[in-house]
């Protein structure tokens, strides 16, 4: 059949069971454009390219699909780098198709020509320069094989527009993808094997670290299975949030940087750290000459990069972490750690006073009641999709999420304005489910014109507004390690409740405790996108809190507030 | 401590980018980087030399791998090997002084593959020592330019570590690395 590059592109996509894009159009781009009124595939039409790849990253995290992005040359592929990094660190499947000039023109400087392929070579798992229509086919089947295989990642096909244009006999082709230098399909030696058995078995203080390799292999159940039966308790990275039940009584929450300090004091003291599908992240470890000074390091990882990157480890099991976990519960003897887990319950009390619970009940608005009534009204069932700084550490501490896939959160690039765009990414993954996106007033200004998308689009994201009049987690650090120098951290912003109603969406505003549970109500029921702007204390901070570079169990604590306060009430 | 890399890589586009950038990316210092076809259409080879005293080393093969069109990587720093380097060398040759010049030319099996009245050019292969000591020899002569190539090193005996049939698609890899540092990351064989 005669076919055109660009009706090959969409034939490619068609294939790989694409039925929504995030994109925008441009010259270059123009004649695949034009070919999609062919194909049965939604285009979300956004109002920045970056939004597009954020979309399409919340898509897939949340979808546990490849998530596709495409914009036009020059500013329409640079406008996606920051999607690119974000997704690249951490390692969400999209595919990103951008136009290019003609072949002909490139390397002339021709208009809206970039060399987009050497500009996102660092921050892709692998990128395309297709200059001749019978390779588009097969760039982009190994782009979505690449993306979604091994360890995930970006992978952009940048297509000249003379391929577009050009018109070939074609037949799709669906052999066997051969991509000779790739190997994403390792496994442990049955020796290591062993070895990890016996290791777990000689472990009186046992601890797992699961990340968000166990999200991305779909090992939440054999996760439990496995901590289940050896009764070891489970601390989460950030991204690691939902892989194992927020609620269930072996789960800790997050480690690191603004972990409870009882999961740092647990690791400092743990004698073996079994470490799932995470990457030790210096957000993770604190200091690395201090970090769990007498544990042994089992590391059961896809990426052979990742062993001992960051933390030496004595045992390192590079392969698939659901087939791995399946084969070391198959062999694993029951085990009691009765004393450990007292130990670590003893920490717990000592550090739980100092919990949200005891926040003054003073008519203030705390962000963190904010987070911990929107778990609860929300009964922990929704998508919450984080920016980055304070409202991304309130969240991953109050929100207790029990499911895989519904916390996201830009972990390792830490991009602000994130939250909207990928939270519309994810309701298009899951139109079924409540979607919520909890943004600071900074990071949701940075990509705010995606309510303009989600209007368009009719669909219902809720948006979060923490509004402390700072950009916070900035401000926290100038309170702690810069004298309270609050250099170009206060932020004026506009009206939300206004820029809801322009956009033709529900602006609501909370400034007291008692609103915020009629509002969240609201917001469920209404039919369209609702824009809370939750006004908060203005100069609270994300606590406990490891400095940058001290050991992990030197933490800045939350102080204890000298009026007696009376609990809140933590059922659902 | 220098070490002695060797990958082979797909002969496509932009891969010696690739390998480049990976390693200014991880802030690996190159010594040396050569690269060219092998004997199997399709597939080139490239020798990098690090100093491990700048770099961890240890590093470098996993990171590799990582990039898609990177076949096989092999550190040849501990094999025993041969390691060669080319260099010409154009010096100052006046009429007078080109018999002189000509004798150490001589002493270490160079040669000579152009003249002209004042000047002349030495080719010399050998390893890096070698030239170092020849170039340095000639210098009170007076260098006019000089062009080395970088080192390219195989392993010695019938043995190769880089086996020329990329078959590991169909196989399933295994990783051995209960000791990470032993510098093999991966074997390429199934298990």
């Amino acid at each position: 059949m005669k076919r055109t590059g660009s009706q090959i592109v969409w034939e490619c996509l068609v294939r790989e069971g694409v039925d929504t894009i995030f994109g925008y159009p441009g010259g270059a781009i123009l004649p695949v454009y034009d070919a999609l009124p062919e194909f049965p595939i939604h285009h979300v039409l956004v109002r920045h390219e970056q939004g597009a790849t954020h979309m399409a990253d919340g898509y897939a995290r949340a979808g546990d699909r490849v998530g596709v992005a495409m914009a036009t040359s020059g500013p329409g592929a640079t406008n996606m780098v920051t999607g690119i990094a974000t997704a690249m660190m951490d390692s969400a499947p999209i595919v990103c198709i951008t136009g290019q000039v003609a072949s002909h023109l490139i390397g002339f400087d021709a208009f809206q020509e970039t060399d987009v392929t050497g500009i996102t070579l660092p921050i892709t798992k692998h990128n395309y320069l297709v200059t001749d229509v019978h390779d588009i086919s097969q760039a982009i089947r190994e782009a979505f094989y690449i993306a979604r295989s091994g360890r995930p990642g970006p992978v952009l096909v940048d297509i000249a527009k003379d391929a577009q244009q050009a018109r070939i006999e074609w037949a799709y082709d669906d052999s066997p993808i051969r991509l000779p230098g790739y190997r994403p399909d390792m496994r442990p030696i049955s020796k290591d094997m062993q070895r990890a058995v016996e290791m777990i078995a000689e472990a009186k203080r046992p601890l797992i670290l699961a990340g968000n390799g166990v999200l991305i292999s779909g090992s939440s159940e054999v996760l439990k299975q496995f901590a289940e039966k050896t009764q070891t308790p489970v601390a989460l990275t950030l991204l690691g949030i939902g892989g194992f039940p927020g609620s269930h009584p072996l789960s800790l929450g997050m480690m690191g940087m603004h972990g409870e300090a009882w999961v740092n004091q647990t690791i400092q003291q743990a004698d073996l750290l079994l470490a799932f599908g995470m990457r030790f992240d210096d957000r993770v470890t604190g200091k690395l000459a201090h970090y769990a000074p007498n544990a042994k390091k089992i590391h059961i990882e896809i990426d052979p990069s990742e062993i001992s990157k960051n933390v030496p480890v004595d045992l390192a099991l590079v392969g698939d972490l659901r087939e791995t976990l399946e084969q070391l519960n198959s062999c694993i003897p029951a085990m009691r750690h009765e004393d450990w887990i007292a130990d670590i319950t003893e920490m717990k009390g000592e550090s739980s006073v100092r919990d949200i619970q005891n926040l003054p009940d003073d008519g203030h608005l705390y962000a963190a009641h904010v987070i911990h009534d929107l778990w609860r009204y929300t009964h922990g069932d929704a998508i919450v999709v984080t920016d980055v700084g304070q409202n991304q550490m309130w969240t991953a501490q109050y929100y207790k999420q029990d499911h895989p896939r519904r916390f996201l959160s830009s972990g390792g690039l830490g991009t602000m304005g994130f939250a909207l765009p990928a939270a519309i990414g994810a309701k298009f993954a899951h139109p079924e489910l409540e979607v919520w996106a909890i943004a600071g007033d900074g990071g949701f200004q940075m990509t705010q014109a995606e309510l303009a998308t989600a209007a368009q689009e009719g669909i219902k994201v809720n948006v979060a507004i923490i509004n402390n009049g700072y950009l916070g987690m900035v401000r926290q650090w100038q309170e702690f390690f810069y004298e309270r120098r609050y250099t170009a951290t206060p932020m004026t912003s506009p009206d939300f409740v206004k820029l809801a109603d322009a956009h033709g969406l529900t602006g609501l505003r909370v400034t007291e405790r008692s609103q915020v549970h009629p509002a969240i109500d609201r917001a469920r029921d209404a039919e369209g996108t609702v824009v809370i702007d939750f006004r908060v204390e203005k100069e609270d901070s994300v606590y406990p809190m490891v400095p940058t570079g001290a050991p992990l169990h030197e933490m800045i604590r939350r102080p204890i507030p000298a009026q007696t306060i009376s609990p809140i009430d933590d059922d659902i | 401590m220098r070490h002695t890399f060797v990958a082979l890589v797909e002969d496509k586009p932009g891969v010696l980018n690739r390998v480049v950038s990976l390693f200014r990316r991880r802030t690996f210092n190159i010594e040396s980087l050569t690269v060219g076809h092998t004997d199997h259409p399709g597939i080139s080879r490239i020798t990098i030399v690090v100093d491990s005293e700048q770099v961890a080393v240890e590093r470098i093969t996993p990171y590799l791998y990582k990039l898609i069109n990177v076949l096989q990587v092999e550190d040849l720093t501990h094999v025993p090997m041969v390691n060669r380097d080319l260099a010409m060398v154009k010096v100052r040759a006046t009429p007078d002084r080109r018999v002189a010049i000509m004798q150490l030319v001589d002493v270490f099996r160079a040669r000579v593959v152009d003249v002209t009245n004042d000047s002349l050019i030495a080719e010399i292969t050998g390893d890096e020592d070698k030239i170092d000591g020849f170039v340095d020899v000639l210098r009170p002569y007076g260098i006019i330019e000089m062009v080395r190539t970088g080192v390219v090193a195989m392993e010695r005996g019938a043995n190769t570590a880089l086996a020329p049939a990329y078959t590991s698609q169909n196989n399933r890899s295994s990783y051995h690395g209960s000791t990470p540092d032993n510098g093999r990351y991966i074997q390429a064989s199934a298990d």
